[in-house]
């Protein structure tokens, strides 16, 4: 008894100091450039104004959420980035496992996609804008149109490097194409997929931010960000920054991260 | 009745070079529940037959009956395990790999599940039901792919050097399992390997092929009493018999493959 206590209980001790190095070394960097940030602003290098210290940008902070002014414009930009995301998601893998799957839907949509693929998304906002106006529905079809690329090369690649001898298996065990393609090719294809979607919401963020400056939205934290500055409010400004990060964090470590945890690293397809 | 029935099966591949003959004119017919080897050199055509027989390839002339239905694509008759540990899904735990015919077929969950618990525990796997294949090793998880090819219950099992990637102890084990799971469930097995070891410790007959069109170039018999002793004079003998086919089947060169 006593003894596998003292098994359990060492280990235990060394998993808790293990949890606080990691923790210090992934703080480590950010109280470096946040104490040469206060170096700076006290400098004087810039008026107080423009480059505000830390404190001002967290009083400024505290209170344009007390307001409820900051979360009225992180849930627009959200549901904006949702809307669009969810659009190039959806299109997205349909059209690039379309592309994987069909040589004819290959012929006739890669030469057109791989042209239109590399122009920078910002390039079409102004269509956007004359096309459909001001406000939600021309930042959310653009952010859906600009972030499916990635979506879309990235799901055609999947398809096609799922393994030959899993659709031989699945077909010699009596797969009909249908169920061949939903249980075959799709989980073959995910890790691709998954990377694909990645890579799109990263896309879409960055089309996002830069639209809402242009598009004239009444909120969101691109237009937060944009309309401060005829004020020479940079505590605001970079409140929005800050949680635009704490967004792609949370992002990342609770939605992908959970999800490639729980299929493609499980099945020890991605290490 | 004839479970399998190969006559005159003949296919050529196109090749940018032109066509080269894969096997010619091959007729065989195998009884029930006989375990059927077949050996030869690389490029013999033996892959190329037991696809054919698989349905994954369309011979050009002839025709190959299975309990004498036509052979015609992929069927349930028939299961296949390859040579390559990828065939498992790795998105489906082992238990989930067995099942996967069984819920091609329409078999509700539950009684799949009973019968794929069953098949693992014929391949000794059953404490490994909800073990993701890389999670397991390579010859776990040929085991696995063994159980998955059973569990539709085909009368014929087809396997393609499912043991070559294998290191030779391991080999010895699955030989061993495999002969005790082929007892059990008496199925017809056809057999691809150039191992000829394996061939005399596992076939009730042995197809040794030659390439050049890949003819089948003699049916030997092993009628050596099971389980069989690898380190008894008989069993050497028949060894030594295949190996001098096949060193004619090479083309005369001297055959030096050993287990």
């Amino acid at each position: 008894m006593s003894d596998a206590a003292a098994v359990v209980g060492r280990p235990d001790a060394r998993v808790g100091r293990q949890t606080w190095r990691t923790a210090w070394r992934n703080t480590f960097p950010f109280l470096v450039v946040a104490a040469l940030w206060e170096i700076v602003a006290w400098l004087g290098v810039f008026p107080r104004q423009l480059f505000p210290p830390i404190e001002d940008i967290a009083a400024r902070f505290v209170s344009l959420t007390a307001s409820g002014i900051l979360e009225h414009h992180t849930v627009d930009t959200v549901l904006r980035l949702l809307a669009g995301f969810g659009l190039a998601a959806v299109f997205g893998v349909a059209i690039g496992v379309a592309m994987g799957r069909s040589r004819r839907a290959e012929d006739i949509l890669l030469p057109l996609i791989s042209i239109v693929a590399p122009i920078p998304g910002l390039a079409y906002a102004p269509l956007f804008l004359l096309w459909f106006g001001l406000g939600n529905l021309p930042s959310i079809l653009l952010v859906g149109f600009v972030s499916a690329f990635p979506v879309i090369f990235n799901s055609w690649t999947g398809v096609k490097a799922v393994k030959e001898i899993w659709l031989r298996s699945a077909q010699a065990m009596g797969a009909d194409d249908r169920r061949l393609f939903r249980q075959v090719i799709l989980p073959g294809a995910l890790p691709y997929i998954l990377t694909g979607l990645r890579l799109g919401l990263a896309q879409a963020w960055r089309i996002l931010i830069a639209v809402e400056m242009l598009a004239a939205v009444p909120w969101g934290l691109g237009w937060l960000i944009f309309g401060a500055r005829k004020f020479l409010d940079t505590d605001a400004m970079m409140s929005g920054i800050v949680i635009i990060a704490l967004l792609g964090l949370a992002l990342e470590k609770f939605v992908f991260k959970k999800i490639e945890d729980y299929t493609v690293v499980r099945w020890g397809m991605v290490k | 009745m004839v479970p399998i029935e190969i006559s005159g099966v003949t296919l050529t591949y196109d090749t940018p070079s032109g066509k080269v003959p894969g096997v010619k004119d091959i007729s065989v017919a195998i009884k029930p529940s006989e375990f059927v080897c077949i050996v030869g050199p690389s490029g013999c055509g033996k892959s190329t037959l037991l696809n054919m027989i698989a349905g994954f390839l369309t011979p050009a002339e002839g025709e190959i009956r299975i309990d004498g239905k036509k052979v015609d694509g992929h069927g349930l008759d028939r299961g296949m395990v390859f040579q390559d540990f990828a065939q498992l899904f790795p998105w489906r735990t082992a238990l989930g790999n067995v099942c996967f015919g069984l819920e091609m077929k329409g078999v509700p969950k539950d009684e799949r599940e009973k019968i794929a618990r069953e098949q693992l525990r014929l391949v000794k796997l059953e404490k490994f039901c909800s073990s993701y294949p890389h999670h397991m090793s390579g010859g776990m998880q040929q085991r696995v792919a063994i159980a998955r090819a059973l569990a539709y219950n085909p009368s014929v099992l087809l396997m393609d050097e499912p043991f070559a990637a294998l290191d030779a102890l391991t080999r010895d084990d699955m030989q061993r399992l495999l002969a005790d799971v082929w007892r059990e469930t008496r199925k017809t097995v056809i057999y691809v390997t150039h191992n000829v070891s394996e061939a005399v410790y596992l076939a009730d007959r042995v197809l040794v092929m030659s390439p050049h069109p890949g003819t089948v170039k003699i049916d030997l018999p092993v009628t050596l009493p099971r389980p069989r002793d690898p380190l008894s004079i008989e069993f050497i003998e028949h060894q030594k018999i295949l190996l001098d086919h096949l060193g004619h089947a090479a083309g005369g060169g001297a055959q030096t493959q050993h287990a």
